[in-house]
């Protein structure tokens, strides 16, 4: 059945997944906020940018990945000079990576959420004489608590089911970068397809499971 | 009950192709032959196919691979009639397991083993680099998948350097992923295929040890004729035309011997 190399990938991808999910939840609402609110010409293109890693084929991220975290590259050059060392084969590489790679996932539903509220809501909150923050953290997110379980859904389940960037940048290292999907692959690669059945189907029965807790919890998607 | 009423209708159909043959040039015969190539061949084998297209007048058709994905495909009803595997274990495994042509596997090509760093005099021509193991990072392909990866862990072995090194491998899936880690800096140094970094007789860049062949036990990269390519008189020309002089000029041209 599972060997401990498996078990050793699958408590990695847990721990990937969670901490990349909540980074995200961070980093995500703040652009999410932007992209909902603002008339800025700059909207499209940002929104785009954000949008781009569903678009693009993972090993080709995790290319440029590879060359711009690299020694040589602009990234791997400001993480010197900042003494971090370069990312690519680190847990943090794959941090940094899984973020940029699952944004659209986080960004979209906080987003849609956010423009569900409408303005309404905000302008009631300003005669009660809220401030912004307090009108965000009382109103606003509350309002958007549906668009939130789905983007930690979605960013955790798409970092779960990471594989081309992690291959990219991973190094393949017990512990450190060597996740479930890699695990499963290099298992079909060896030829031991007995093992890979029985990572693929924890994988399965987990995303099934994952997604339907989403769809009962969150029936209608976003309310008004 | 398929295999059976294919054979019935070759058995009538191949005399009167032989009949036809017989005054014609192959050329009249062009048929197109279906070869799945494991990856680190892909650039000599598409040299060697153009010449073979040009000679044979058949087509060969390329599909490039890691050879255990390509095992996969074959077993699940690939239409590949060829197979250059990276190893010679695959091929062997595959006639075993019945879908390939008993008899029909040969050694077309043997890698050769570097020690390559994409900075120019990193690597000497020893293995004194790893004795010092001032690096963060060594490139090595996936030793349980790779034969280039297992030759480099014998040859470590053999060094009595494996210990002191183990902890700072990379692993690539493929050879051709490990020359990207080491090509992009990211590993200072890595155990990659001469073929990859070495063309027309010399180093392309940085700096490299070629292994000698006596550190690890030679890295045999097997043909075999597929089951699918058993009546295909180009997949028959296409084996014979690996073996001539004007191929292996090419393999050896690659950094391969043969």
């Amino acid at each position: 059945m599972l060997g401990d190399s498996d078990i050793a990938a699958i408590v990695l991808t847990l721990k990937l997944a969670s901490v990349t999910t909540l980074l995200l939840l961070f980093i995500g609402t703040p652009i999410a906020w932007w992209l909902a609110r603002t008339r800025s010409p700059w909207k499209g293109a940002i929104g785009a940018v954000v949008a781009l890693p569903i678009v693009l084929p993972p090993t080709v991220i995790g290319f440029y990945l590879l060359v711009a975290m690299g020694p040589n590259g602009p990234v791997g050059q400001l993480t010197q000079s900042l003494g971090l060392g370069v990312l690519p084969f680190t847990f943090s590489g794959l941090v940094v990576a899984s973020v940029f790679y699952s944004m659209p996932f986080v960004v979209q539903p906080i987003q849609n959420a956010f423009e569900a509220i409408g303005e309404w809501p905000l302008e009631a909150a300003a005669t009660l004489r809220a401030s912004p923050l307090d009108t965000f953290f009382s109103v606003v997110l509350p309002l958007a608590r549906p668009g939130y379980l789905t983007a930690s859904v979605l960013g955790f389940a798409h970092t779960v089911g990471e594989f081309g960037v992690v291959l990219m940048i991973g190094g393949n290292i017990p512990d450190k970068t060597r996740v479930v999907s890699v695990q499963i692959y290099d298992h079909v690669e060896a030829m031991e397809y007995g093992q890979a059945h029985w990572l693929a189907a924890i994988m399965v029965a987990f995303s099934f499971v994952v997604l339907l807790l989403l769809y009962t919890l969150n029936p209608t998607g976003r309310r008004r | 009950m398929h295999i059976g009423r294919s054979l019935v209708k070759n058995a009538f159909r191949l005399p009167a192709l032989a009949l036809l043959a017989t005054p014609f040039a192959s050329a009249a015969l062009a048929a197109e032959v279906s070869v799945a190539v494991a990856a680190n061949f892909a650039a000599p084998m598409q040299t060697i196919a153009a010449d073979f297209e040009k000679d044979s007048g058949h087509k060969a058709q390329l599909v490039f691979g890691s050879t255990g994905k390509l095992y996969a495909q074959i077993r699940n009803g690939a239409p590949f009639e060829v197979l250059l595997a990276a190893d010679n274990e695959t091929p062997a495994r595959l006639e075993k397991e019945g879908f390939a042509v008993d008899g029909s596997r040969f050694t077309y090509a043997i890698g050769q083993l570097a020690l390559w760093s994409a900075r120019s005099g990193y690597v000497g021509d020893n293995p004194g680099v790893l004795r010092q193991g001032t690096f963060r990072h060594l490139g090595i392909a996936n030793p349980r998948l790779a034969p280039y990866g297992a030759a480099a862990v014998e040859t470590l072995t053999r060094l009595g350097l494996l210990g002191k090194v183990e902890g700072k491998f990379v692993q690539g899936e493929n050879i051709a992923q490990t020359f990207q880690f080491v090509a992009t800096g990211n590993a200072e140094l890595g155990f990659v295929a001469l073929s990859q970094v070495y063309a027309d007789d010399k180093l392309k860049g940085g700096s490299a040890w070629v292994v000698p062949a006596r550190l690890h036990s030679p890295i045999r990269q097997d043909a075999v004729v597929l089951v699918k390519g058993k009546e295909n008189p180009a997949a028959t020309a296409l084996i014979k035309f690996l073996k001539t002089d004007k191929a292996h000029a090419v393999i050896k041209s690659y950094g391969y011997a043969w």
